[in-house]
């Protein structure tokens, strides 16, 4: 059962049932919104990235973007960059795996951030999600739309953190400006 | 490329019409059950046994045999399908064997309609389980795909059925096993039939997830198959307690590749990797913790209000007790996932072929020479300081990249420094000698010619197995003048090789030229090395390896020190060992310093000679 969530909102990532997960997939789409006026076949092509910065109590400790795809504990994975968004037709166009019971013990939050690399702002994207998927079975546990784009060209998506001995997933929505995470730092810093 | 399956494993399928054929060696009844998206199976008409051998999409044998050919067709089964099991039965009572321990591993094969095999299977690790689950068919995302199951049932076909959810199992599988007594006497013959029974052990539970792998494997994707829960049939007992079920037992050879050889090594490399990002983790977390630890004491000192007094104390005991809860924690997911691997290390250790196994493993002593190639060799071992019992195998694809270099100087590392020059430099020879061996093993017959360069005759003793084993095309060269005869030779075979390969004629090269590949191994360098030599040296490091023509030395740098930085190019492209444990190898992904340990013979071990001597027989074999 999908939650779609708003800014703000923060669900428990336990599993119906008990049991918490395990591995869980922080997933991306996109589409570049359709250009008005002569020359529609030239598409446009818009070059979001996502990102996980790794946490341990607000300090950053280790990130994992299409420039270092793994993070060095192996817990967080990204599984390549997409350039161009909306292959999948409503799927997933970069992805970021995370296996929850591998994160280090130190790391207490997990960021994810969308990035346009190609300067784009989010008023030329449509169709922008992301979404949580248990991996292990392909449920989707949340979904996140970003709606009405603005003049910005960077998103705090979310964050997973821990809570209790699990994890929880909060929804942030907040805009920002950068073509990679570096540029974005200061604006995660006060969602920690 | 047929796949050859190992339990748990997967495999795309390229059509939805496959003939699945089994061989048992001894009668079998073969029957199929189709599952519901959740695997269970609703009733009677989803099975296809022989009682009712035809269901939609499938037919099975009327009868047990030792040989079934079964016709599926997937796209004709019922749309509420989403998995067909192969099951595999022995037929009860009658003179053929009641266990499956005690027959033949019953082996499987997935065929396209051309007849052609796409995956294989051999049900291996079977004992008193009469019944078995061979392997499953299964939906995902759309798209069908073949998994190995091998899950056993000593409880026969009622448990098998009963686990899959099926009413009435135990009558169900009375009738099933009447219906194919006739002809369960006598041996029938191999008849084209279908239902293949598909076999499995209830002995263990079965994860599908990788054991090492299961954090993130690459290969798991989004498209990739969650695990499912493992069968909990009757007597399926999960090895080792509670933690057996997210922690499987590990099986050797669990990774991808089309043969054994090559999912052992990309498995050890599995290990090689999962270990250095468990051991990233673990600093990551202790350093996190110390540096926490020095902040708040930092704090506790700055200010004045609680420098001394019970404030401060207290600020620094629960400062310090902090450290500990989270040093506990890391040492503990530490402890767990080395747990895991040292397992994972204790199967795949005994099953690794000879050239990935270290010399004190019984492989060795039954060592003949190959015919093909393995994909890679052994070096040493390597290890981290957090858990210095458990290795990891060194493997190094073939053909080798980089030239090899054993460094017989002294070093860094205090383990050689305990020891004098001499003596690090007869270590240095003898590990340069077992390197030596174990390429020539790992090599078919006349596929490796070696040339050794041992200008003073220094190396005269450690040698000896190698020239009396008759495995060298030449004695050991002396003097400038054998050094200066060999370079040349090997450094015309380059030019040859290269003018050749650019000009596309590889079949104008001369009449007689030696198709193997070449090792060169230089001993005492630069002792009978003129700077052309030196020169030539440099020349056949960079250019041989893509010709064929790989360098192996045993020297100290220093010995070379009159050359200055010239020779440094030289050093960089080669690949270090030493002969004592030393901690200079990086791995790729963090970069932690790995302590690398040589292969060692057993002391008073004759396995090197007995190795050798098969070499040089299977080598004079091929010449003569």
């Amino acid at each position: 059962m999908t939650v779609n969530m708003t800014k703000g909102q923060a669900i428990s990532l336990e599993k119906q049932g008990g049991g918490s997960l395990t591995q869980v997939r922080m997933g991306l789409g996109w589409q570049a919104a359709p250009r008005r006026g002569l020359f529609g076949s030239r598409t446009r092509e818009i070059d979001l990235d996502a990102s996980a910065v790794l946490f341990a109590e607000k300090q950053p400790v280790d990130v994992v973007f299409f420039r270092h795809l793994v993070s060095d504990d192996g817990s967080v994975r990204h599984t390549g960059d997409n350039l161009v968004g909306g292959v999948g037709q409503g799927g997933d166009d970069e992805a970021i795996l995370v296996d929850l019971q591998r994160v280090p013990v130190h790391i207490d939050q997990i960021v994810f951030t969308v990035n346009s690399f190609t300067g784009q702002t989010f008023q030329e994207v449509q169709n922008a999600f992301c979404r949580l998927v248990d991996e292990t079975n392909g449920q989707e546990l949340a979904r996140y739309t970003l709606d009405g784009g603005g003049q910005y060209t960077a998103q705090i998506m979310a964050k997973v953190h821990r809570a209790g001995s699990g994890w929880q997933m909060t929804a942030l929505g907040s805009a920002a400006n950068g073509r990679t995470f570096q540029d974005l730092m200061p604006s995660i810093l006060p969602h920690l | 490329m047929t796949a050859e399956l190992v339990r748990g494993q997967n495999h795309p399928l390229p059509d939805t019409r496959l003939e699945l054929r089994v061989a048992a060696g001894h009668p079998v009844v073969a029957g199929a059950t189709l599952g519901d998206d959740r695997g269970r199976v609703a009733g009677a008409e989803w099975i296809a046994h022989p009682g009712a051998p035809v269901r939609p999409g499938i037919e099975v044998a009327v009868t047990a045999a030792a040989e079934h050919r079964i016709a599926v067709d997937l796209a004709a089964l019922p749309d509420a399908v989403h998995r067909l099991s192969l099951l595999l039965a022995l037929p009860q009572g009658g003179s053929g064997p009641a266990r499956f321990g005690t027959a033949a591993a019953p082996f499987v094969t997935v065929a396209d309609p051309a007849g052609t095999a796409v995956a294989t299977y051999t049900i291996t690790g079977l004992d008193r389980e009469s019944a078995v689950v061979a392997l499953e068919l299964y939906r995902r995302q759309g798209a069908w795909k073949v998994r190995a199951v091998g899950q056993g049932y000593e409880g026969g076909l009622a448990d098998l059925l009963a686990d899959q959810g099926a009413p009435a199992a135990a009558d169900l599988a009375a009738a099933v096993l009447d219906a194919a007594a006739p002809a369960a006497a006598p041996v029938p013959p191999p008849v084209p039939e279908t239902a293949p029974a598909a076999p499995s052990s209830a002995t263990t539970a079965i994860s599908y997830a990788h054991p090492g792998r299961r954090p993130a494997a690459p290969a798991a994707g989004p498209g990739a198959v969650p695990p499912p829960e493992p069968p909990s049939g009757p007597s399926a007992a999960p090895p080792s307690g509670p933690s057996a079920e997210s922690r499987p037992a590990p099986v050797a050879g669990d990774a991808g590749g089309w043969s054994m050889d090559e999912r052992l090594y990309n498995q050890v490399w599995g290990m090689f990797e999962d270990l250095a990002r468990t051991v990233a983790a673990y600093r990551s977390a202790r350093d996190f913790a110390d540096h926490r630890l020095d902040r708040a004491i930092d704090q506790v000192l700055a200010d004045p209000g609680t420098r001394v007094g019970g404030a401060g104390d207290a600020a620094r005991a629960a400062a310090r007790a902090t450290h500990e809860e989270l040093m506990g924690r890391a040492q503990e997911v530490l402890d767990r996932d080395l747990a895991q691997l040292t397992a994972e290390s204790e199967v795949v250790e005994p099953a690794l072929p000879a050239a990935y196994a270290r010399w004190d493993n019984p492989v060795w002593h039954a060592y003949r020479a190959p015919e093909e190639p393995p994909m890679a060799v052994r070096l040493g071992d390597l290890h981290v300081p957090e858990r210095s019992a458990l290795r990891i195998p060194f493997l190094v694809r073939l053909p080798l990249e980089r030239g090899l270099w054993v460094d017989s100087g002294p070093g860094r590392t205090s383990a050689a420094g305990l020891l004098d020059e001499a003596e690090l430099r007869r270590l240095a020879l003898d590990s340069a000698v077992a390197h030596i061996a174990r390429l020539l093993a790992a090599h078919p017959a006349g596929t490796l010619t070696v040339h050794v360069l041992d200008p003073a005759g220094g190396g005269a003793a450690a040698f000896a197995p190698l020239v009396e084993t008759g495995v060298l095309a030449a004695p050991p060269a002396r003097g400038a003048a054998g050094v200066t005869d060999v370079l040349a030779q090997l450094t015309e075979r380059v030019d040859l090789l290269q003018m050749a390969v650019r000009g596309d004629a590889s079949e104008d090269l001369p009449p007689g030229f030696d198709p193997a590949r070449q090792l060169l191994v230089v001993h005492d360098f630069p002792h009978g090395f003129d700077d052309r030599a030196v020169t030539r040296l440099r020349y056949l490091a960079d250019e041989g390896p893509s010709v064929g023509v790989h360098l192996l030395m045993v020297a100290d740098r220093a010995d070379a020190a009159a050359y200055g930085p010239v020779l440094d190019p030289l050093w960089r492209s080669l690949l270090r060992l030493t002969p004592v444990p030393d901690d200079h190898l990086a791995d790729p992904w963090v970069g932690h310093a790995w302590t690398y340990e040589p292969p060692t013979v057993p002391p008073g071990s004759a396995v090197l000679w007995q190795v050798l001597g098969q070499v040089g027989e299977a080598r004079r074999r091929n010449s003569g």
